[in-house]
């Protein structure tokens, strides 16, 4: 396949390798639940409550957790569609403030998203060849040359250009809409792509050719991604660092073979064992947690997963434990009372084997 | 051998609209007292039109259906009026893949639950309601009675889902279909339902189908797995041979394509292509076209369904072919 | 290798070209008999009015007290003539320009300005959406003919006066679907995808929300032709719209209803036309509606 793609350079890569390209400090959205007309305090859906990490360039970031847990509102508020209410984003080194006209419109070009729904991610009235070009046409690029980009992008995710430019996205399967989404993001040639469950709702087959493009085009193009999932085994496989996140924070994040071999939290082993066995002698016998994920309005005190923890303790309600790092290991960090010394109730932690 | 409880024979469906779409063809399977069949395939393998056709759920006027059901020595097909309702819900029941899908919501579970019951037995309301709340404490709802009288939207997902098998099983049926009633759950509650499905079919002796996309949750609660592409069923087999030696291109690659730790760092064993129009089929193998093994002879001929032990396969070139070779 | 590179081409793409979803619905309505006869009849309608300087046999405010209300298939009056003495054929088609008028008319306006008004309220949500949904819901809360026979009385007759009214009459029912089909499209992916490739409201309004709110609301506004013939000849009737001597259908029925006992043919003519006028428009905008639903 041609990789003559013509694609502009990387906008500018300020801070080199070393530099993480997306540092999120202590973000916060909260959602007000309207109540009747005479309640007087007001509730609030705590969708994201704190959350703060980082992405290295040309590295994969697997966000992991169930429904309520606030991956996907993190995602969108990365991606700018959404303000928080309050912490900051700094990308390449850049603070990304409250801007908005032409420095936002500039600051989109590095930051893509495809998203979970590859149907209503596709405008039906357009065709496919038109979608693509859409954007670079928004950023000024005159319509031939958009019609180019549009094209050349088309083949290299692999549905060919004149046969597929001039069709509607009823017209395709699931597999090839989502292609499409991918093209689209690239078409800014974007350092940051972020995944929202992107291959969920795909055929098993059409993933594993989905997840392939994927890495090949991380490859050629230096992209970081952002990938969010509840599937385990797919994150497993594409992603370098992992983190776990519980009713809007973060619990624990680490290198994937730390997190999938080493799990320190009680969730995140929770979460690892629920994963069904796929050999026919060892089933799973007993399910490691019981109940159902937790309501994100008013959650509990201190830490959050308490009263579904095995390991709880007096202190855990007490106070909310925050992220420290896993026995010296300073890119492994769980926020858990077991592994704060200071907690009184530091217990060894247990190695499980996935 | 006792008679099996569930023989399929010849199964072909087709759905006439504006054009004529070859759901089934020919598929044929038998279900022993007390087993789970799992059937495993992707969106248009026809795994969800099995199940709606053994309850005789698709509208007569578009559907053509031809073969031979029989379920618990009754001729499905041949059902109507007051044995068919007495058939739905009192030898076959199904659990569906959207927890809210299978309850109204202006009346309480427990209140749907006690009708489903009065439906299929002439008992009064009060035992109705009794035997609705046992329902309920068996599948492991917590706070049984409270939630008796709630309604649907002010249950979770996975409370709708037991709330679900809850009324599937309320008539004791001797068959029980679930379609994906894990897909739309998280994980740890999916694990939950998948295991209190295991509990209940050992306490019951009832036989299960299960239709998922899922080989880890098939695996999970089934005893065998047959694997189903472009409305026919390719391969069937225990689980473990399934699982552990598959004969059939098609199961082999949904299983290498399967991601996980093992393929770190390198390209999947994608099966290219994708599943084809079930209103344009192609001649012969419908898998052919994606097969890496496929010959003339596979896009000419659709290879006969071959068995062997409780074995069956459908396949030119099979990786592993039967020790009987033809 | 990658594996995903040979991809078979879907069986149907192989055949069929690419349709647009105005080119699958023409075909769909061409298929259909009630939509057609109905477009031939309108059709017809629309011919002899626009023609009608150059079909017409006689001069439609010629009166003749000698020959008023002339049965039909008299000589020379075929189709009659009025109580006071006019051709009714040329009546009718001079008529039907302005009864068509002021049928179309309203409507058209109705549906530029609801949609413009409902695209706003719809994509800008919060206060400015409530305020403007508001406002309308007054005007929506009284039923159609009282208000059009309201805002006409207050007014004053003529028929810029009935159109202004007929169109405030359909505006706050436009609006209504605009806005609603306009808040869930708002909510879909794509939208969302155009936020993040920068582009301004105004870009993503035109772009991508108002095709696909075009259609509902042009589906809305076919059944509202209907409804606006009958209100129009109602004005018309109440003598709030056109005044004597114009032609125009509602008009005509009153002045002829002192004839109903002699002339029953004639008299119910301009009703007659004003019935098969609007179930004509009525099948159409039922065919359209069928038509654009069978998309997928």
């Amino acid at each position: 396949m041609n990789t003559t793609v013509a694609y502009q350079a990387p906008v500018h890569d300020r801070g080199g390798p070393a530099q993480p390209l997306l540092v999120v400090r202590d973000l916060k959205k909260y959602f007000a639940v309207r109540g009747g007309l005479l309640e007087r305090t007001r509730k609030f859906v705590h969708a994201v409550d704190g959350v703060s990490f980082s992405v290295l360039k040309g590295k994969t970031l697997g966000i992991v957790g169930e429904s309520g847990c606030g991956k996907s509102t993190t995602a969108r508020l990365i991606a700018r569609l959404m303000t928080p209410d309050s912490g900051s984003m700094i990308f390449d080194g850049d603070g990304v403030a409250e801007f908005g006209g032409i420095e936002l419109k500039e600051f989109r070009r590095n930051l893509q998203m495809v998203f979970q729904d590859s149907f209503a991610s596709l405008n039906p009235r357009l065709t496919i060849a038109e979608t693509i070009a859409y954007g670079p046409r928004v950023h000024g690029v005159p319509a031939a040359q958009a019609n180019r980009l549009a094209r050349e992008l088309l083949a290299r995710v692999g549905l060919e250009p004149g046969q597929f430019g001039s069709r509607y996205p009823h017209e395709l399967s699931g597999g090839q809409r989502q292609r499409v989404n991918i093209a689209r993001a690239l078409a800014f040639s974007p350092r940051l792509v972020i995944l929202d469950e992107a291959v969920a709702a795909l055929d098993k087959s059409v993933q594993a050719q989905v997840l392939n493009l994927l890495q090949e085009l991380k490859a050629e193009r230096q992209l970081t991604y952002l990938f969010i999932s509840h599937d385990l085994h797919v994150v497993h496989y594409l992603s370098d660092q992992v983190m776990v996140m519980y009713l809007g924070q973060v619990v624990e994040s680490g290198p994937v073979e730390h997190i999938y071999g080493k799990a320190a939290h009680p969730y995140t082993r929770a979460l690892l064992s629920a994963v069904p066995s796929m050999d026919p002698h060892h089933r799973t016998q007993a399910s490691p947690l019981n109940g159902d994920p937790p309501n994100p309005i008013n959650p509990p005190s201190g830490c959050r997963f308490r009263d579904r923890c095995p390991h709880a303790q007096p202190v855990c309600e007490a106070r909310t434990p925050t992220l420290m790092a896993v026995g010296g290991n300073v890119s492994h960090q769980v926020a858990c009372h077991m592994n704060d010394l200071l907690s009184g109730q530091f217990e060894t932690i247990q190695e499980i084997s996935v | 051998m006792s008679a099996p409880l569930v023989s399929i024979r010849d199964l072909s469906v087709q759905f006439r609209g504006n054009r004529t779409v070859s759901a089934l063809n020919q598929v044929s399977f038998e279900l022993g007292s007390g087993e789970v069949l799992g059937l495993l395939g992707e969106s248009g393998s026809g795994k969800s039109v099995t199940l709606r056709t053994l309850l005789r759920l698709h509208p007569e006027r578009t559907t053509q259906v031809r073969g031979h059901i029989q379920v618990a020595r009754q001729e499905v097909l041949a059902l109507q009026g007051r044995e068919l309702q007495l058939y739905r819900g009192g030898t076959v029941s199904m659990v569906f893949q959207e927890p809210g899908m299978a309850f109204d919501p202006v009346y309480t579970i427990g209140q749907q639950i006690a009708e489903a019951i009065q439906a299929h037995e002439a008992i009064d309301a009060a035992s109705a309601r009794q035997q609705a709340l046992r329902m309920l404490e068996r599948v492991q709802i917590p706070q049984a009675r409270r939630r008796f009288d709630a309604y649907p939207h002010e249950l979770s997902g996975g409370m709708r889902q037991r709330a679900m098998i809850a009324l599937a099983l309320a008539c004791k049926p001797k068959l029980l279909l679930a379609d994906e009633p894990t897909t739309a759950l998280d994980a740890t509650v999916q694990i939950q339902i998948l295991l209190l499905l295991r509990e209940l079919q050992r306490e019951t002796g009832m036989s299960v189908i299960f239709v998922t996309h899922d080989i880890g949750a098939a695996v999970e609660v089934a005893d065998r797995i047959a694997v189903m592409y472009a409305g026919r069923i390719v391969e069937q087999g225990p689980v473990a041979q399934i699982v552990g030696k598959p004969r059939h291109p098609y199961t082999a690659g949904l299983l290498a394509s399967t991601v996980g730790a093992a393929n770190r760092g390198k390209p999947l064993m994608a099966v290219p292509g994708s599943p084809p129009d079930l209103a344009a089929l192609p001649p012969g193998c419908s898998f052919a076209p994606r097969c890496a093994s496929a010959s003339n002879q596979c896009s000419r001929e659709f290879p006969p369904v071959r068995s062997q032990d409780d074995q069956t396969l459908a396949c030119w070139h099979p990786l592993h072919p039967f020790t009987e070779a033809a | 290798m990658s594996a995903f590179l040979d991809i078979p081409l879907p069986q149907a793409a192989a055949s069929a070209p690419s349709r647009s979803y105005w080119h699958v619905v023409w075909r769909q309505l061409r298929r259909d008999p009630m939509a057609l006869a109905s477009a031939l009849v309108l059709l017809l309608i629309l011919a002899a009015a626009v023609f009608a300087p150059w079909l017409a046999p006689a001069n439609p405010y010629k009166a003749s007290m000698l020959r008023r209300l002339l049965p039909m298939a008299s000589e020379g009056y075929l189709l009659g003539t009025d109580e006071l003495g006019r051709d009714m054929i040329s009546r009718l088609m001079y008529g039907g320009r302005i009864s068509l008028l002021m049928g179309l008319v309203p409507v058209l306006a109705a549906f530029g300005i609801g949609t413009t008004i409902g695209l706003l309220a719809g994509y800008a949500g919060g206060r400015m959406n409530m305020v403007i949904m508001r406002v309308l819901d007054v005007f929506y809360a009284f039923p159609s003919v009282l208000l059009a026979v309201a805002i006409s009385g207050a007014l004053g007759p003529g028929m810029s006066n009935s159109l202004i009214a007929l169109t405030l009459v359909f505006l706050p029912q436009v609006v209504r679907v605009a806005e609603s089909v306009t808040t869930q499209v708002r909510q879909l992916d794509y939208i969302e995808a155009a936020r993040m490739s920068g582009a301004g409201a105004f870009s993503i309004i035109r772009i991508h929300v108002l095709g696909n709110v075009l259609g509902p609301v042009f589906v809305y506004a076919t059944g509202l032709l209907s409804v606006s013939m009958i209100l129009a000849s109602g004005l018309s009737f109440l003598g709030l719209g056109v005044k004597p001597p114009e032609p125009e259908w509602g008009l005509m029925l009153n002045t002829l209803r002192s004839a109903i006992y002699v002339n029953p043919l004639v008299a119910a003519l301009p009703g007659a036309l004003i019935f098969i006028t609007s179930i004509a428009f009525n099948l159409l905008a039922d065919g359209v509606r069928s038509a654009m639903d069978i998309r997928r």
